[in-house]
């Protein structure tokens, strides 16, 4: 018998049946030698027949294969065929492709035809029972042994050139956009409205919705409702957690990440953030909403989508309706939101301002229409929202994944994850390696937007059904990256740091995209030019907000982390600074 | 910890104590006063086997006292075990002199410390406050995150974390929140069955001295106020009378996040601080807490790391009217004699010449973490001195235009 440590870890199916194996192991083993004319009777015949039913793959099949085949199967003609089938195309499509990804997927499925070839030997331990109880036992051993292969996650790669595959398909542009600002300015509600007016959500849904609000007594938060789905958002009326939906124009497939706007959760926001393309944020017009914003989460969130390297930016002026499409007052809001993008350095032709109100839906997808707002006649949001540029996709680049969420996603994947293709692309079949775990696993299927695909490309936020691992090695946070291309894990690194705060040396969390970890700012090696990055003073004793600073940042384990990474850090609740990554320290 | 005895010579600081330590916390002390050199004078046990002609014959275990020369000392702190690793510093029949022994000091037996060094005002604060027998205040605390809890407790001084828990919890999805509300059931009751493992309410140590620890919970968000709700349900459901003997006593905070360093936070809160104004702890986070808003105008009254607050006490800063020199206990640990002689003389000369402040921060509380960060040593000075750090000044930074680095 083979060691069973090396696959049984990652096939269970193994277990079961290793049991019945070892039950009647050793007092069969003599019986096994003597092979009984009967049993060659049978094989010449099955050799016959399994040599008709391949057909066209005849050629490239030896006679031990098939006898192989079929001892592993008892004679059964049809699994032998499919067995054989499936080596064969393994093993016959031409190796001269170049992609090295490819290289790897082969060799997992190399492995895996071998560990198949490997296991056939074992049932041969357990045939000579089938002599004594020729009947019952035999069924239900090969039934066993028969489930065994079948079910074996042998994913089979297309081994696609997914870069020209995605060039060819010609699909629509994809835009991932993260709704910021603060609490209570009608970011869900807006994007309720939004997918409401679309259609994407039934009438139906929404009255059963209202419904409900109403009976809590808050049937304003109704069209909220779409993206706050957890009791606990409902009976709050706040959003916790990113929420994720899709829609399409003609031009272009969005995806909608709902933040939440309370500044406990703004590691989710900063989560969110990092799989998007460009931020939508929402201000409330009303008398002392946007004052309210000012001095809580709408700068914090500016700030960290900026600095998640966000160019563009789209600003809802919500909430238009209470305040009677004042001119005056979406003008200086206009103008004070202005100078405060533009000092986060965001380009003034790369802002959109757009007054608009969510919960009645004016100027979302229809404009508006309204004897006192006929001073605009600009975008509507969701005009707005497909003139947006967007950023180049890294396809050629190795693969990077943030996971976002690692979960059950149904019976047939024991483990899902989620989260955005930094850079690189996927298809189904890759091994991929989860780090910080080091551990690998087959991709057995993709799906985007709910829908199952074959292969995902850099900008797109899919959801990964996985095979050959265990959960315990997967959590939020972690990079999913190619075998052969990992990323290194790293306990200390130098940062370049924009700070926003006071920074010192003290204990901090760190987020990169989806992760988050505590650590700390352990030296200020040197403050920057801002512009020309030389060096202004060695080691200062404290970085001032807006200044650049050159910190080494200790994590609390080793994390993997890469140059050219954003961090955030922050401390106590408050975002202190954004920076890239330099080099390990 | 009792004092048994004290013979110190008032003025050159030679001298015995003879200890007992009563607490878990004690060892702590006694890890914190022990040097390098020291004497240490406490029950051994050591297997002396009998040797006859034809070999060793019989073994037996022999206790007796036996007084070591420290070479080093080992503690941990999840357990509270202290080891003295040293050398035999008097023969006896069954110990040779120079011979390697690692003494076991355990709780409520007595041993005596002897100061190679003689015993300076640091080890004897220390060793009133070891010896100080006024209640402290002891919690526990759970600071918790979605599908992330950290139980520790509190004690004057230190933070132990007794267990750190993680339990995946997926997000919530489009069209589904059953995974979502799952998880978060799941990760409760494991974190509730930890906490009650740790607490140990039904234990001898807690029931019998009739006490029950109050109970802190902290998260970001509602996670502790969900949590408390499930411990609350949970006792009505099981009746377990502990458990609902402690719901009065729990009290729910805010923190910033799920991480223990957000401990720091939580105490300086307006309404923990109530609760637990007088602890060492809470000073500590206080006076941290003023350090960094003085560093924040920088305008000079606040340093921090060693060269830079010895100059400032050079330059009279740190004295009447103010001045506070803050210090972390790692320092006075310092294998190195003179490095402890260096902060010994320092922390004499804010506190007898200077007419300063002293507060010596234990290393294991988050407030002693966070000095830790800043090189063990601060200080808040009387009157700004700029330019403490020798570097050249600020060079220009031209206000360009352009796209940032960043």
């Amino acid at each position: 018998m083979p060691p069973k440590s090396g696959f049984s870890r990652t096939r269970n199916i193994d277990y079961d049946d290793d049991d019945a194996y070892d039950d009647d192991y050793y007092g069969e083993e003599e019986a096994e030698a003597e092979t009984t004319a009967d049993d060659k009777e049978q094989m010449r015949l099955g050799t016959i027949r399994v040599r008709e039913a391949l057909g066209e793959f005849e050629a490239g099949v030896g006679d031990s294969q098939i006898h192989e085949a079929l001892w592993h199967y008892y004679y059964d003609v049809g699994k032998s065929v499919t067995y054989l089938k499936n080596q064969l195309g393994g093993v016959q499509p031409p190796r001269d492709a170049p992609a090295p990804k490819k290289e790897k997927a082969m060799s997992k499925f190399d492995q895996a035809a071998s560990a198949a070839v490997q296991k056939a030997p074992i049932p041969a331990g357990t045939t000579p029972k089938k002599k004594r109880n020729p009947t019952a036992n035999t069924e239900k051993l090969a039934q066993s042994v028969g489930n065994l292969t079948v079910d074996e996650p042998r994913v089979k790669s297309k081994n696609l050139n997914v870069v020209d595959e995605f060039e060819k398909s010609g699909m629509k542009r994809m835009a991932n956009f993260v709704v910021v600002g603060h609490v209570d300015h009608g970011k869900s509600t807006l994007m309720g409205r939004l997918l409401y007016d679309l259609k994407v959500i039934d009438q139906r849904s929404i009255d059963k919705l209202r419904k409900e609000a109403e009976n809590i007594g808050k049937s304003s938060f109704a069209l909220a409702w779409v993206m706050d789905e957890t009791s606990e958002e409902r009976s709050r009326g706040i959003t916790v957690d990113i929420a994720t939906n899709y829609f399409q124009t003609d031009r272009t497939r969005f995806t909608i990440l709902d933040a939440p706007g309370h500044k406990d959760f703004i590691p989710n926001m900063i989560s969110g953030s990092s799989q998007a393309d460009f931020p939508v944020l929402v201000i409330d017009a009303s008398t002392n909403g946007f004052e309210s914003g000012l001095k809580g989460q709408t700068k914090e969130h500016i700030l960290i989508a900026r600095s998640m390297g966000m160019q563009h930016i789209i600003v809802a002026v919500n909430k238009m309706d209470t305040i009677a499409w004042s001119k005056s007052r979406f003008d200086e809001i206009s103008k004070r939101m202005t100078t405060f993008l533009t000092d986060a350095s965001f380009l003034e032709k790369r802002i959109t301002f757009i007054p608009l109100a969510g919960l009645t839906g004016e100027n979302v997808v229809k404009k508006v229409d309204h004897p006192a707002a006929d001073w605009y006649t600009g975008e509507t949001l969701l005009e707005a929202l497909e003139r947006v540029d967007l950023p180049q996709r890294n396809l050629q680049k190795a693969l990077r994944l943030s996971v976002a969420d690692v979960f059950r996603g149904d019976m047939r994947s024991p483990l899902s994850i989620s989260g955005r293709i930094e850079s690189g692309t996927i298809q189904v079949g890759d091994v991929i390696l989860a780090l910080p775990a080091n551990e690998t696993a087959t991709v057995k299927a993709i799906e985007i937007e709910d829908e199952p695909v074959d292969w995902a490309v850099a900008g797109q936020i899919p959801t990964l059904h996985l095979a050959d691992i265990d959960p315990v090695h997967l959590r939020q946070g972690d990079i999913v990256c190619p075998v052969n291309a990992p990323v290194k894990l790293v306990k200390a690194f130098s940062s370049k740091l924009l700070a926003f705060e006071h920074v010192l040396p003290c204990p901090v969390e760190v987020f990169r995209s989806t992760l988050s970890s505590p650590g700390s700012v352990r030296t200020l090696s040197a403050k920057l030019n801002k512009f020309t990055g030389e060096v202004v003073k060695k080691r200062p004793r404290i970085i001032k907000p807006g200044e650049v600073a050159r910190v080494v940042v200790v994590l609390e384990r080793e994390l993997p982390i890469e140059e050219g990474m954003r961090v955030v850090i922050r401390e106590r609740g408050r975002t202190i600074g954004a920076g890239l990554m330099e080099h390990v320290a | 910890m009792r004092l048994i005895y004290s013979k110190i010579e008032q003025k050159t600081g030679e001298g015995t104590v003879g200890l007992l330590p009563e607490e878990p916390e004690d060892m702590w002390h006694i890890y914190n006063l022990i040097q390098e050199k020291d004497i240490v004078r406490a029950r051994a046990v050591r297997r002396i086997s009998k040797i006859t002609e034809f070999g060793p014959t019989s073994s037996q275990r022999v206790a007796f006292d036996l007084e070591v020369a420290v070479l080093a000392t080992d503690f941990d702190i999840g357990s509270g075990q202290l080891h003295v690793i040293g050398r035999v510093a008097e023969q006896n029949e069954h110990a040779k002199m120079g011979a390697h022994h690692t003494l076991d000091l355990e709780l409520n037996r007595k041993f005596h410390l002897t100061k190679a060094d003689g015993w300076d005002s640091v080890a004897l604060q220390m060793l009133r406050e070891a010896c100080d027998v006024d209640r402290r205040a002891e919690l526990w605390a759970v600071v918790l995150g979605p599908g992330t809890a950290n139980i520790c407790i509190i004690t004057e001084h230190q933070t132990i974390l007794k267990q750190h828990i993680e339990v995946p919890v997926s997000r919530k999805r489009r069209g589904g929140v059953d995974s979502h509300t799952k998880g978060m059931e799941k990760f409760f009751s494991t974190t509730l069955a930890t906490l009650l493992r740790q607490m140990d309410l039904t234990g001898t140590s807690a029931a019998k001295l009739g006490k029950t620890l109050p109970l802190l919970l902290a998260s970001p968000g509602f996670v502790a106020q969900s949590f408390l709700q499930h411990i609350k349900d949970e006792a009505t459901r099981t009746t377990n009378k502990p458990l609902l003997a402690l719901i009065p006593s729990i009290v729910v905070a805010h923190s910033s996040s799920e991480h223990i360093h957000a401990l720091s936070d939580i105490l300086s809160s307006p309404t923990i601080a109530s609760k637990l104004s007088d602890t060492k702890y809470a000073r500590e986070t206080a006076l941290m807490d003023q350090f960094t808003t003085l560093m924040r105008h920088d305008d000079g009254r606040a340093w921090y790391g060693p060269r830079e607050v010895e100059r400032a006490v050079d330059k009279g800063g740190v004295g009447r009217g103010g001045g506070v020199l803050m210090i972390s206990n790692a320092l006075f640990r310092a294998q190195d004699v003179d490095e402890r002689r260096r902060w010994v003389k320092l922390v004499d000369r804010v506190r007898d010449i200077e007419g300063g402040e002293v507060r010596v921060f234990s290393s294991l509380h988050e407030s002693g973490k966070r000095l830790e960060g800043l090189g063990n040593i601060a200080a808040i000075l009387t009157y700004p001195i700029e330019d403490l750090d020798d570097e050249d000044g600020d060079l220009d930074e031209g206000d360009q235009e352009g796209d940032m680095i960043i």
